[in-house]
């Protein structure tokens, strides 16, 4: 079992907790990820590793409250337990000095990015992050994010924050104005990804995508996470998370996150008439 | 004397009309009396053949002379004494190509039930209370065993009773591997293995669950913790697929998701546990392995108004155990044989059928079995909302790949001596389905008790 230590609200539905995993937190790089099962009874969700400290034996999650798990997940509290924890999964993020990078997260895709931001900055990168988040109180990390990047760019979908637009405006703004950039990196949205490969690909940057594929084991197994890259097969959990955006097909991973649209929704109608009645 | 009886006793069983409307074990096994009248019919033989088809080795007459003298207790005892995991083996070993197989009553009636009677044995046990052998001194030597399948649940428990002390490391949140994982709950009910595990966990073994190895922590971790030796017993889990056009279409699964969908995460009993499965109408299985039924027969208990195993030999060269076909032919499961996939077929993004041509047998291949040859222009489709691919699994290439000094074979097996277990790294051995790529529980269980007889004498040599 694995003690939630800390627990803090980042913005409405969007979590982080701390949770003492000793093992994993010695092994964590940046872009891996955990598979975590709430109870029970409870479905495996990969979450990405936003954080950890190897000496205090601290993972730090951020996840959204988006389905029946990461509802229950969000219930629990510091000094309860996560019935399970496995990680960490998946291949790091390949981490080199490229020169110029620009980080772009949206959403709680900043969570991820956020320690490859910070070994990109370590390795002697200039570090531009283009973040942005639907409307200003989904934002977070802002700070965090300033403090291992050269420059903060922010975006709101509604414009209540930073320029109105989305983090593919941003991203243009900063390819427009001359700076020769190296690679990018970006988490968040399968749309959003899909959007900054498209941007990227015809300013010929290479791209690195973190996907968020659906898994089950997370460990090779099942394959519910095979994506097409490249037009091959690849499975997110152990030949990714990370791949080359512009290799991706991003209808493909859009199509395949929404196969379970009518169960999880049925899950999450039950779930909510319980906690009615409760 | 009684006279010799040349028929069985039969096995009780659920009705196929009943049991596909639910996930209860289908064969009921024996009771007391049935099993007594069953052991009576063995012939105790002297030289007894069976013994030499059980890859463990088991005493057969022995336990069987037990039983037939209702000394129950003595004869799980006897079986314990060869066999960790009696419960298990008596469910799902291929008994009709071991040891039944070269029985002498099978010259002239039915081979003596030996299944049936270890599975007797064994339930007997767990419903009267299980007893725990006397363990000797620990020897003060550490070993980690890694994957907790059949393979390494064996070498755990087995080292544990000579001394060892033993960390059984599982990446999976339960123990059993594919046990939990992709044997069904009504072939191999899901708290005989808790049970099993448990027994071995009595023996002093420690399970870390929620720990990859290669990933959670090294092998070169592991002898840096004062680990002497380590067991690989890490499984066959990577599925394959067919490389056809549609495979990543929604609605196509590998057998390895269809069945931990709904084995190891329960999901046909969501939303009462929070993970789903596709209840398809017409469900088309690839492949006729023991896995195939499994993901066949599953998908009748989920609803399926027609299961389809689509195969592209003929029946005689069909994998799965003859058990197995019979039990999924009498739940109403279609066979298609001499029939293979060349397009999964789409409708907006999901399954909508198969397209498949047919074949024909011509000489015999590497395998031994004759080679199917499609035959032109004889495609056809199948309608079909759920695809699951059956055709085998190979090993998680993970441990190999983070471990120096440990060579795969071209087929991704780990290269291992077969004689010691011992792979090509000193102190790291291997045993089950990653050094034979996908094979029986009971011939991972064998490879466990060589490499448990081997990691001994390494150990002692370092004493």
């Amino acid at each position: 079992m694995f003690r939630i230590l800390r627990k803090e609200e980042l913005a409405p539905s969007i979590k982080l907790i701390d949770v003492h995993a000793p093992m994993v937190a010695r092994k964590a790089r940046p872009g891996q990820f955990v598979v975590v099962r709430v109870r029970e009874e409870g479905e495996r969700i990969p979450l990405t590793i936003a954080d950890w400290k190897p000496n205090s034996g601290i993972v730090t999650i951020v996840f959204q409250e988006v389905g029946v798990t990461s509802l229950k997940l969000g219930e629990l509290e510091e000094g309860d337990q996560l019935q399970d924890l496995l990680g960490p999964l998946g291949q790091p993020t390949h981490i080199d000095k490229f020169g110029t990078v620009v980080c772009v997260p949206g959403g709680v895709g900043i969570a991820p990015l956020f320690p490859i931001a910070r070994a990109l900055q370590e390795q002697g990168n200039m570090v531009i992050t283009c973040m942005g988040a639907r409307s200003q109180n989904l934002l977070f990390w802002v700070d965090r994010m300033r403090s291992v990047s050269d420059e903060v760019l922010i975006s709101t979908d509604d414009g209540s924050f930073g320029f109105h637009g989305f983090t593919t405006d941003l991203l243009k703004q900063v390819i427009s104005r001359g700076t020769k950039i190296n690679m990018v990196f970006t988490a968040g949205p399968a749309i959003m990804m899909k959007k900054v490969a498209e941007v990227t690909a015809l300013a010929g940057i290479p791209t690195i995508a973190s996907l968020n594929a659906m898994m089950v084991d997370g460990t090779g197994m099942c394959g519910v996470c095979r994506v097409m890259v490249d037009g091959k097969t690849r499975f997110t959990c152990v030949d990714g998370p990370d791949f080359d955006a512009h290799k991706v097909d991003f209808d493909h991973l859009l199509s395949r996150l929404a196969v379970y649209k009518a169960e999880e929704k049925a899950a999450l109608d039950l779930y909510l008439k319980r906690r009615g009645v409760k | 004397m009684s006279p010799v009886e040349f028929k069985r006793i039969p096995v009780r069983e659920q009705s196929p009309q009943e049991r596909v409307k639910n996930f209860q074990e289908v064969a009921l096994g024996y009771n007391e009396e049935e099993a007594v009248a069953e052991a009576k019919r063995c012939l105790q033989c002297k030289n007894p053949p069976c013994r030499s088809g059980c890859p463990v080795n088991i005493d057969i007459p022995k336990f069987i002379k037990h039983i037939a003298e209702r000394e129950f207790m003595e004869a799980i005892r006897e079986l314990k004494r060869w066999n960790n995991l009696p419960a298990i083996c008596g469910r799902v070993c291929p008994q009709e190509r071991q040891c039944e197989q070269p029985c002498v009553m099978g010259k002239r009636g039915d081979p003596i039930n030996i299944g049936k009677l270890e599975r007797f044995a064994a339930d007997w046990e767990l419903e009267h209370g299980v007893e725990i052998p006397s363990l000797p001194e620990p020897v003060g030597k550490k070993v980690a065993v890694v994957g907790a399948g059949p393979a390494g649940l064996t070498v755990a428990g087995n080292l544990a009773r000579a001394g060892i002390q033993v960390t059984l490391f599982e990446a999976l949140h339960k123990e059993g591997g594919v046990l939990v994982y992709g044997i069904p709950e009504f072939r191999l009910p899901k708290k005989i293995v808790a049970a099993e595990a448990d027994y071995v966990k009595r023996l002093g073994v420690e399970v870390k669950l929620d720990v990859l190895v290669g990933r959670t922590i090294t092998i070169d971790d592991l002898f840096g913790e004062g680990y002497e030796a380590v067991f690989l017993g890490t499984g066959a889990g990577l599925p394959l697929l067919l490389n056809i056009p549609g495979e990543n279409l929604n609605g196509v699964f590998s057998a390895n998701e269809y069945l931990i969908r709904s084995n190891l995460m329960k999901a046909y009993l969501f939303p009462e546990f929070d993970t789903p499965t596709k209840r398809g109408k017409k469900v088309a299985v690839i492949g006729a392995g023991d896995v195939s039924m499994d993901c066949a027969r599953t998908a009748l208990r989920l609803g399926a108004e027609k299961s389809m195993i689509i195969y592209r030999r003929s029946f005689e060269e069909m994998p799965a155990r003859r058990e197995e076909y019979h039990h999924a032919a009498e739940e109403g499961v279609e066979f298609h044989w001499l029939t293979a996939p060349v397009r999964i077929l789409e409708d907006s993004g999901n399954v909508a059928g198969l397209e498949c041509v047919r074949m024909q047998l011509g000489e015999p291949d590497a395998s031994g079995r004759r080679k199917p040859i499609p035959i032109d222009g004889s495609n056809f489709e199948i309608e079909a909302d759920i695809v699951v691919i059956a055709i085998g699994t190979t090993p998680n290439p993970l441990v190999t790949m983070t471990t120096p000094g440990l060579k795969m074979s071209p087929h991704g097996t780990l290269v291992v001596d077969k004689k010691t277990g011992k792979t090509t790294r000193p102190g790291v051995f291997a045993g089950g389905d990653v050094i034979s790529g996908g094979a029986t529980v009971i011939s991972a269980m064998g490879e466990g008790k060589i490499a448990v007889e081997n990691i001994l004498k390494y150990l002692e040599a370092k004493w």
